[in-house]
Parts: structure tokens; sequence; C-alpha cells
């Protein structure tokens, strides 16, 4: 069936694919029993998301001291975690909205799970923070509120500025992955047999109607969330970066970082994002929609930032050397033959070597391929951020304070435990809520070769189809094309 | 306020180019008034067929980020350097740039939130248990015209143009809200799907 419906040279997505079948295609699994192995992932992923809670509810007995953070290394997994997971969200509104501004039609079959994933990693690595302030109970003083102890946050300081960052990401990521489920909620509703489920279908829709009326200012809301989520994903892994860039460590005191946390999140999240889709396409048959050019394309993205990453880990080798500072010098001799010599390895190995398979293109095209380069790249990444923040605390200036950081089994615990939290999150996802942007879907499909019944309707339309795109969709505009 | 009711025409078709050619001709040729037309996706173009303004939406949305902006910048200002100044390693209480990342952040919390909530409002939105359609298949595969017909129209007049443009089906429905110029449908959405 899948081979039927490959797509034409040239096109996105098959021209035999009707309207309807979307529809169909993509909220069947809705109102389905799940499948065996959706339970027996979805029971992994449960499963493993206990090692999370448990040394979560250990260290509200024992406090802290259970992990293996000290003096020098007060960070430790925690904050490995959270800027690990935060960059893996990057990838999703890159492709909701960056993508939407640069008009790439491409990311229509994307956008939906990427930006699911995006709430779901921003979530996760929520949690971390929250665990390492020790006393979660009272998490809530990060908030400025207005308190009996009158006294309120510090707006100087890079801790609070990530706290505004990361709960505004989320809050905009979900809003504008709300908006854009809201015609497929309509959908869904209008598609139920079933009395009770159209009747939560409609709330959820918020009863829209899909008149031409309504979406005039739908698209111009979209647009306009494009325009409010571009700049505010890349200050999200700036202002995190702040957290280091603003202190003295050597190896975290430099300009470089918002820049490189930047591409690093959007490396590991594009890696995330061709892990799942490599398994849910399989899974839900959904082969035709994200087709082997959408994952080519997503490896070409990962080929590329790579390549930004590479350079950035050779300019912060320059600039330890060009700048004649012994600290940073050091720091910089003890990343690669240190005590955390494998680490590093790793992270070389797997970001900077591994990903350059990618310029071939057979093996681009590869799923099993691209499905392990996409692991390791965020194995690659998760020692990124383990190098940065592990390695530039463990030496900073003088031998006295200095310290190693050996992570407990309770580190292990809540990082292995962490993925099962997402996961289990995105099993949920895709069983009840609509995988694909149906609508926006639908607006790139390539023509049918029936076209329009009226003679006129086909010359009076400019189409405009020959590169693939759509005829319909938003982005095309014909008055500039012709 | 009672919706005013005038009947309506609505032709159905299957493809985005039949219909934008449509409601151009019925808007400009026929000078029929308050079209709507219903569609699965934004179909680029049809909001200058139906001959309409741009949505007022965005520019919400960016008065909620310059007040965000605005708002942000006070409220840090005013907790540092007034209600409890505090001096932290000698800087002064409103260090500006400081201030920076978050006010940022905080105008665009606030855009995001006005643009959603100016989309709900601009299209009635709001979640309701019933929600009251044209017809089964605008969400799914059918493009929809509607076309009011007024006292100086006959039906049969408006149907034979729709017709004549190769309406896969016409169908006459009990009115439209001249107010808020949205179909006003009285059958509930338990009717039977439409099979255009």
């Amino acid at each position: 069936m899948s081979i039927a419906l490959e797509p034409e040279e040239n096109k996105l997505l098959s021209s035999k694919i009707k309207m309807e079948r979307v529809t169909e295609e993509v909220l069947a699994p809705m109102g389905r029993f799940p499948s065996l192995p959706w339970h027996i992932a979805f029971g992994l992923a449960q499963a493993t998301a206990l090692l999370l809670v448990l040394p979560v509810i250990y260290q509200l007995f024992f406090g802290l001291g259970i992990y293996g953070i000290n003096n020098p290394v007060g960070w430790g997994l925690f904050i490995v975690n959270f800027v690990f997971w935060v960059g893996i969200g990057h990838a999703g509104t890159l492709i909701s909205a960056i993508l939407c501004l640069f008009r790439q039609n491409w990311r229509t079959s994307i956008n939906r799970s990427a930006e699911a994933m995006t709430i779901f990693a921003v979530m996760t690595a929520g949690i971390f923070p929250l665990i390492h302030v020790g006393r979660t109970w009272v998490a809530y003083w990060l908030v400025p509120y207005p308190a009996e102890r009158a006294l309120w946050v510090n707006f100087r300081s890079p801790l609070l500025w990530d706290v505004f960052a990361v709960t505004t990401y989320f809050t905009i990521s979900l809003l504008f992955w709300y908006q854009g489920l809201i015609p497929d909620w309509a959908t869904a509703r209008d598609r139920a047999k079933n009395r009770f489920f159209r009747s939560i279908y409609s709330v959820l829709s918020f009863g829209w109607t899909g008149s031409a009326r309504d979406w005039n200012h739908y698209e111009r809301a979209y647009r306009q969330f494009a325009f409010l989520a571009t700049p505010l994903v890349l200050s999200v892994h700036s202002i995190v970066s702040f957290d280091f860039a603003v202190s003295l460590i050597p190896g975290w005191h430099t300009t470089i970082f918002p820049p490189y946390f930047v591409v690093g999140a959007i490396f590991s999240g594009f890696a995330m994002v061709v892990t799942l889709l490599v398994i849910m396409r399989k899974l839900y048959n959904l082969e035709h929609y994200i087709t082997m050019k959408h994952l080519e394309l997503m490896n070409k993205v990962i080929l590329a930032t790579s390549l930004i990453i590479g350079y950035a880990y050779a300019s912060e080798f320059f600039i330890a050397w060009y700048s004649g500072h012994e600290y940073e010098q050091f720091q910089f001799l003890s990343r690669p033959f240190g005590h955390y010599a494998i680490p590093f390895w790793t992270m070389v190995i797997c970001n900077l070597v591994v990903p350059q398979i990618f310029w071939s293109k057979k093996m681009r095209t590869c799923i099993p391929v691209m499905f392990v380069v996409s692991l390791l790249v965020n194995v690659g990444m998760w020692f990124e951020r383990f190098n940065i923040f592990i390695i530039s605390l463990h030496n900073d200036f003088l031998p006295s304070s200095w310290g190693l950081y050996i992570p407990t089994i309770w580190d292990i615990s809540y990082t292995i435990g962490s993925f099962g939290f997402f996961f289990t999150l995105f099993l949920v996802f895709t069983r009840v809520f609509p995988t694909l942007a149906i609508a926006e879907l639908k607006s790139t499909l390539p023509a049918p070769s029936t076209g329009p019944k009226i003679p006129e309707a086909a010359h009076h339309a400019h189409h405009d189809d020959d590169d693939g795109s759509a005829r319909h969709h938003p982005d095309s505009n014909p008055k500039e094309a012709h | 306020m009672a919706p005013i009711q005038v009947p309506a025409a609505m032709a159905f078709y299957d493809d985005a180019d039949d219909l934008m050619y449509v409601t151009e001709k019925a808007r400009v040729e026929k000078g029929y008034k308050d079209l709507d037309a219903y569609t699965p996706y934004p179909v680029h173009g049809l909001e200058d067929a139906l001959g309409l303004k741009m949505s007022w939406v965005s520019t919400v949305a960016r008065m909620g980020l310059v007040a965000g902006w605005g708002l942000g910048f006070l409220f840090q200002s005013w907790t540092s350097a007034i209600d409890w100044p505090v001096n932290i390693g000698g800087k002064p209480f409103v260090s500006w740039p400081a201030w920076i990342p978050i006010t940022f952040e905080t105008g665009v919390l606030l855009a995001g939130f006005c643009n959603l909530l100016a989309l709900f409002v601009a299209c009635g939105l709001y979640p309701r248990p019933k929600t009251v359609i044209v017809s089964k298949r605008v969400t799914n595969d059918r493009f929809t015209l509607v076309v009011p017909i007024r006292e100086n129209q006959t039906e049969a007049e408006v149907v034979a143009f729709l017709r004549e443009h190769k309406a896969l089906k016409i169908k006459i429905i009990d009115g439209i809200d001249k107010e808020r110029q949205r179909v006003i449908f009285r059958a509930p959405m338990e009717e039977e799907p439409v099979t255009a």
C-alpha cells in the first residue's frame, strides 16, 4: 500500500492521497483500542518513569545527600538533564514557527508531533530544577509573588531569567499547539459516531465551524504566533546558557554560549524527532505522510547543525589558547585528557564523526542508519552537557577546592526515568490526539489529476505546483508567483 | 439579540479552485452580499474572493507585546528599587540591562495570550458541548459557499446561478445571522451527514 503511495518526482506527498483519506487515517487510532505493541511500549515507559519517582520519594526523607553532588560540582546530573531536555524541545518550535515563516511546506507532516515533543520535553526538563532545589515543596518561591516576607526575588540573577524563559516557552508552545489543534478537533467531532466523543471533541474544538471568515482570523493569529515563537525559541536556550556564561568559571565564561547552545538544541531536537517519527510512522501506518523525503530533509538539518557545532567546539579551543588565560587553557586541556576524557571523546564521536555519514544520500535515506545515528546524536548531546557542566566545575581555580563528581545510583535512576516520563506522555499523545496536523496537511496535498470542474477556475487560480508545493497553502501566494 | 434570519442557498464543491472562482463571481459579477464559505483548511485567496478585511487579531497581540514589555520592566524596577531596595553586589537598584531578558519574556507571554483570546473573540469560539455546523463534510473534504437569498432575489435565481457553476449539491438552509454574518442552521449536529 505504501509503495503505491510513493510521492511522485518533485513532490512531497503522493497526488493519489485524497482529503477524506487524510481525515480517516489520522483520526482512526483515536477511536481504536490500543494495539499490543502500544501496550508493551506503554508498560515499559511507565516502568521506566518509576525510576524518576523513586529517587524523589527517597530524597524527601534523606535530602540531597543521596545524590553525587558535592562542593565544587553542585549542579550534577540535574542540570545536565535539564539543559538536555530543554534543548530537545527546540526542534518542535523550529519546525512549527521558523519553518512556517520560511514557507517550508514539508513541515506540515511533522509539526504536530514535533510540537507535542517540545511540550513534553519542557515538562520533563522542568522536573529537574524542582528536584535540585532540595526543598521541592517551596519551589514556588521562585515566582515573584507578594509574600508575607515582603522580599522579592532577585531579578539580576540568570537563574531567575531561566524561570521566566522556560515557563514562557512552555506556555507559548502550548497555546500555539492548541491553536493548531482546534480545526482538527472539529474534524474529529464531525467524524465521531459516538455521541459522548462528539461532545468531548465539540468542547475541545471550541465550536469551530470552518467558516472562511474564521479562517481569515485564524491564519493571522497563526502567523502572529510564529512571529512570537521565533525569537522566543532563540531566547530560551540563550537564557539557559546565561546561567553559565554570566559566571566566571573557566569553560563557562564565554560569549559563544548563546548561539552554541541554540544550535546544539536544534541538533539534538531534530535527532529526537527522527527517533520518534521513524517509530510512529511505522506503528500508525503514516509512511505516505511522513515520507522518506521528510526524513531526508531532517537528516540534512542534523548534518548542517553538526557542522556548526563542530565549529563551536573548535572555536572554544581556539579562544582558550588565544586568550592566554591559563585557567581557561587548563580547563580545555583537561577536557580531552583529564578525568572525564571518556565523556569528552564520546561527545566528539557521536556529535561530529557519526553524523558525517549523512553526506551519502544512500545513508541518509536508510531507516536503520538514521535511527541509530539519531540515538547516538542524543547520547552525544547529553555528554556535551555533561562536559560543559561537570568538567568545568570540578577543576576551577584553586587546586585545594578541586573535586570529582561521581553520580550515585539515584542520579542514574532519575536520568533513565526521565526518558520513561517523556515516552509515557508521547505514547498517550499518539493515542488521544490527531498525530498529524490534518487541516494543514490537506492544504499541502498536491493537486489531484482530476482538478477543478469549472475550466475557467483552473486558469483563474494560477496554479503553481511544479515544485511540489500545494495550490492552496497560505504560504504559496499566487500573486507573488505570477 | 435574536438573529435576523434570511434564507440561504448552500453549494457544495470538492475543489477549492471551483469554490474560489464561484465566490468571486457571485460577489463581484452578481453582487450577492454577506457571502460565507466553509472549508476544511484555510484556502489562500478566498478572503479576497469574499472581500474580507484583514484580521485585527494580530493588532491585539502586538498591543499585548508592548504592554507586556512595559509592565515587565516596570514591575522589576518597582520591586527592586522602590518596594524593597536590596543592595546586591553594589549594583544600581534599577539594573536595567539585567531586566531585559525577563522584559522580553513577559512581552511575549502577554502577546501570546492576547493573540489566542482575540482569536476566540473574533471567531466567537468557546467550549461548548454541541456545535451547530453547516455540514459534517466541511471539516473533512467539502468546500461550501453560502449565498443569502435577499428580498430582491428569488431562490430559483440563486440556485440557477450555483447550478450553472457545477455545484455538486445545492441545499436551501433556514437562515443567516446578519449581525455576525454567520449561518444559523436549525438542525442540530445529530442530523444525517450530508452526502454530496
